[in-house]
């Protein structure tokens, strides 16, 4: 194991060191101290890490992350896992707007609430929140999983192209094309197994399901108040 | 033709209703939907014929035509990138995504430029293996969609370049009609296939320009620091973006005039919004001096450029190198008159067809056809390509020498003049034969 303290280091040096191990691996496991809401902490790695980061990140934290394991041990600031490819994210605190933001693949996690745009523009990622999402989320959402366990702000899922949503609480509003769907059996299989990998205890037949009607997906005179 | 029914029949044309103008109505009222189309600006617009180069004489002594060197090479993205791009010709090529254009198109943009030692840019759209494989210098473009961002091509990239707006639709998303999403290119977009694909016009992970410079950082962090990052934005508040632009980080900002070419915008986007280039450059330049950073960070400027002296007239008002779409697009064979017939059949006619967005482009550019897109053999279109630059480099040369300027970027304000009073209060030069800048004070 490998320690980074970001009073004495600086980030620059951190993700050097995290990226230098992505043609051969020395070292598997990281754990960063005073991260102190810096920003861009862990973004771009590219190996089969372990990170820990032992408080509070900034903005971009774990950024376009492949095939690596990043906690954060605290919030995370905005951005977070954007544009993640595979491996695994896990929040435990707060995440700021836009986590999750275009991910294409791998597991994001936020153990508190996450704010607004959750999963915008994601386009494969699976993202489970234990607590709430702000208003926006999965805006123009294009594929992957949406799980929410609290409640969802204004606007859930407008523009929405293929990503499945998931909520158990109380929706504010739907956005625009966004609609609820019957629950199948495939639904709840899905969402067992995307709370399960998660690590949460919740019961899926108590979630109800979002997803796209469809309506926009080609332009017609008669959608135009929609537009 | 509207000469000839004045001259035989005394019929007037209005001037505010004129044919165009109503077709348009009568197109509105039929549909009920807005007007798409492709290409760029088609008004009149001040532009850099409205320039003249003061060449040398007694005051200033010329170069040797054939003889003294004119430098033409330039480095791009030297204040904070390891690996600054170092082109041997300052006429890159502008991004236009594959999706917009056919595979063929894209390699065809990749060889030519590649040949004479330039660059080219992605799109809307990833980047593909051909114009990776074909281009010796990519700029792979960040946008609003990130359609296909990935760090593996991110790091195969030469340079970054963070789209904010484009000078066709500044403050609009990109937009492909579903008659272009192939297989190939939807899978490229995680989109289902066929659907009209309206992308976004802002970043999903950051607003305003604080964020901007945590987002430049983010981009250095992820490929250490190698490759530059330019800003690209759309002609409006140019003097205000270009500051921004510097203090958020960039190594390079790309300014877009309204006259830029498009893929497919609303037709009404494409005429009304934006500033001509001509207006932008010098604005532009200010920013830059003002903060100390001009030729520090570099400038380039697209939208209408056609010739050489387009070419030589952005260099001598301050750009470091320039980016041509549509010109390199008429290069490869858009628009030919070959298709003349064809393009009839599908309403339009050749050097009018605009239609980007139907893919039904006669000579196999703006398409997704894979009939249409065998028609443009990317050798072929990619040498006449170069052919083209390589005129571009001589003919801006020429111009240069006759100024008596041993380097391209030895131009300046000082060898020009303008024709038209609105020419030269954009271009900020003096009205020919008089010392007179409109808006300047003596
Ligand atoms: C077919 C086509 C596709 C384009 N696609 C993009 C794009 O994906 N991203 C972008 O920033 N600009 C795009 N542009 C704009 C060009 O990058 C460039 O700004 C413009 O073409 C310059 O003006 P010009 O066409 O007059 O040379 C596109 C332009 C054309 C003609």
């Amino acid at each position: 194991m490998k320690t980074f303290d970001l009073t004495q280091n600086t980030v620059r040096e951190l993700n050097q060191a995290l990226h230098d191990q992505s043609g051969e691996c020395m070292e598997r496991e990281f754990d960063v101290f005073s991260p102190h809401g810096q920003h861009n902490i862990a973004c771009g790695l590219d190996q089969n890490l372990s990170v820990n980061i032992m408080g509070h990140a900034g903005y971009f934290c774990a950024g376009m992350n492949k095939k690596a394991t990043v906690t954060v041990h605290g919030n995370a600031g905005q951005g977070v896992a954007e544009n993640m490819m595979s491996g695994m994210v896990r929040i435990k605190g707060d995440a700021s707007q836009a986590a999750g933001a275009t991910a294409h693949g791998g597991l994001l996690v936020i153990e508190g609430n996450a704010g607004a745009r959750c999963g915008i523009s994601m386009k494969g990622v699976d993202i489970v929140v234990k607590g709430n999402v702000g208003h926006m989320s999965c805006f123009m959402g294009q594929a992957g999983n949406l799980v929410v366990c609290g409640d969802a702000g204004e606007a859930l899922g407008d523009s929405l192209y293929e990503v499945h949503i998931y909520v158990k609480g109380h929706v504010k509003s739907l956005g625009a094309d966004c609609v609820e769907k019957e629950m199948r059996p495939e639904h709840i299989k899905e969402l067992g197994n995307l709370l399960s990998r998660a690590g949460i205890d919740e019961d899926p037949a108590r979630f109800k399901r979002y997803g796209s009607a469809r309506q926009l997906y080609n332009f017609k005179v008669d959608n135009a108040s929609a537009y | 033709m509207s000469n000839e029914l004045n001259e035989h029949t005394g019929l007037r044309e209005s001037a505010t209703f004129d044919r165009s103008t109503m077709a348009e109505i009568r197109r509105a009222a039929e549909t009920g939907i807005y007007d798409i189309r492709g290409f760029g600006a088609k008004r009149k617009l001040p532009h850099f014929d409205d320039l003249l180069f003061l060449g040398a004489s007694m005051s200033r002594y010329p170069l040797e035509g054939y003889r003294e060197k004119c430098n033409t090479s330039v480095t791009l993205g030297n204040r904070f990138a390891k690996k600054p791009i170092k082109l041997d010709i300052p006429i890159t090529i502008a991004g236009m995504s594959f999706g917009a254009l056919s595979a063929n198109a894209k390699e065809a943009l990749g060889r030519g430029a590649s040949e004479v030692g330039t660059s080219t840019t992605t799109g809307d759209g990833g980047m593909t293996a051909e114009e990776r494989g074909q281009s010796k210098k990519l700029i792979y473009q960040y946008l609003p969609s990130r359609y296909g961002m990935n760090p593996d091509d991110l790091r195969k990239a030469d340079a970054i370049e963070v789209v904010l707006g484009q000078g066709a639709k500044p403050g609009g998303g990109g937009m492909l009609l579903g008659q272009k999403i192939s297989d190939r290119v939807a899978q490229m977009r995680t989109l289902p296939k066929g659907i009209d694909q309206r992308s976004a016009c802002r970043h999903p992970d950051w607003t305003g320009p604080d964020d901007l410079a945590i987002k430049i950082q983010e981009l250095r962090e992820i490929t250490d620091w190698q490759v530059p990052i330019y800003i690209k934005v759309g002609a409006t508040r140019t003097y205000y973006d270009v500051k921004l632009a510097v203090k958020a980080g960039a190594d390079v900002v790309v300014i877009d005039g309204m006259q830029g070419g498009t893929a497919a915008t609303q037709e009404v986007f494409i005429e009304h919004v934006g500033i001509p280039t001509l207006a932008a450059i010098p604005q532009a330049v200010q920013a830059l001096q003002e903060m100390g950073m001009h030729r520090k960070v570099q400038l380039i400027v697209s939208g209408g450029i056609r010739n050489g002296a387009d070419v030589a007239k952005c260099m001598a008002l301050g750009a470091d190198a320039v980016a041509i779409g549509t010109a390199a697009l008429i290069a490869l064979g858009c628009n030919h008159p070959r298709y003349d017939e064809e393009f009839r059949k599908i309403g339009s006619a050749a050097g009018f067809y605009d239609d980007y967005q139907e893919g039904r482009d006669p000579a196999g550019i703006s398409t997704q056809d894979p009939e249409l897109s065998k028609r443009l053999d990317p050798v072929e279109a990619g040498h006449r390509l170069a052919n083209y630059l390589r005129v571009l480099t001589l003919e801006a040369q020429t111009l240069a020498r006759a100024c008596g300027k041993n380097d391209l970027r030895n131009l300046e304000p000082e060898d020009l003049v303008a024709l038209t009073v609105e020419s030269a209060a954009m271009a900020r030069v003096p009205l020919a034969g008089t010392c007179w800048i409109p808006g300047q004070s003596f």
